[in-house]
């Protein structure tokens, strides 16, 4: 798993290559955190070049969501697959999170 | 029978996705859709593993986790045993309950169970077997009961 992280106007867009799993869940976290410490407040998650997320992962996720919201920032997904999709409904995360069908569309409106 | 394997994979998360692809290579002939192998039970055999090792084996190196996969006439079945002293997986809470979807865990036991025709443990609790049918219909049939 790599990840590109970019600035589009005041949102931070990180753009996840690969699974996010278990054995790696840790270092996406910690790039956020990092993100979030040197005061980013919005964020975007792509995961258009994903084709899965473990339940560790949807654990980061639904951790970084909660200490964003604390920063008083928000943290968007994006560009989930079909399968994703499914793996999220089905936890009902769908209802945590605000997921977009692609990136555009999660930057409009921040 | 053919297809048939057992697997010994020392407690290291960083293997689990090698030791899943390596089962669902073996899976290929079966009759299961492609869509819901792909995903059901890669889902449910990956959630199994990481369980096993993390929380089964403590993230103990020096333990292993066994896998025995057996392809029947008309289901696909993956058995994942870990070294740990057990649990109660009755014990583990629905994630899907409002109080619980903003935890950062306990989603493995869940997906594994919504996925998967049958998920059931030993006594002990050490020992998972996964059960998907070789019926047709929708990738994400499921609903196994523990």
């Amino acid at each position: 798993m790599s990840f590109q992280v970019s600035k589009v106007n005041d949102v931070t867009l990180i753009e996840v290559e690969g699974q996010l799993i278990v054995g790696n869940r840790q270092e996406l976290k910690q790039g956020v955190l990092d993100k979030l410490e040197s005061g980013d407040l919005k964020f975007v998650i792509d995961f258009a070049n994903t084709d899965y997320i473990d339940s560790s992962g949807l654990g980061v996720l639904v951790s970084l969501s909660k200490k964003i919201r604390e920063q008083g920032g928000e943290l968007r997904l994006s560009s989930l697959n079909e399968d994703l999709r499914t793996l999220f409904e089905l936890t009902k995360l769908d209802t945590l999170f605000r997921i977009a069908d692609d990136k555009e569309q999660a930057l409009e409106g921040f | 029978m053919d297809g048939d394997l057992v697997l010994e994979i020392p407690t290291d998360i960083q293997s689990i996705a090698a030791a899943v692809d390596y089962v669902m290579s073996r899976c290929v002939s079966c009759q299961v859709k492609a869509q819901k192998l792909n995903l059901n039970f890669r889902v449910g055999l990956t959630e199994a593993l990481s369980n096993a090792m993390m929380y089964g084996n403590g993230a103990d190196p020096s333990k292993n986790v066994v896998v025995e996969l057996v392809m029947g006439e008309d289901q696909l079945q993956a058995t994942v045993r870990d070294q740990g002293v057990g649990f109660d997986p009755a014990s583990v809470p629905d994630p899907t309950l409002p109080e619980n979807v903003s935890r950062p865990c306990g989603r493995g036991l869940f997906l594994m169970r919504e996925l998967l025709d049958e998920v059931s443990y030993n006594d002990q609790g050490n020992e998972v077997t996964l059960v998907l049918r070789l019926e047709s219909g929708g990738a994400f049939e499921g609903s196994a009961s523990a």
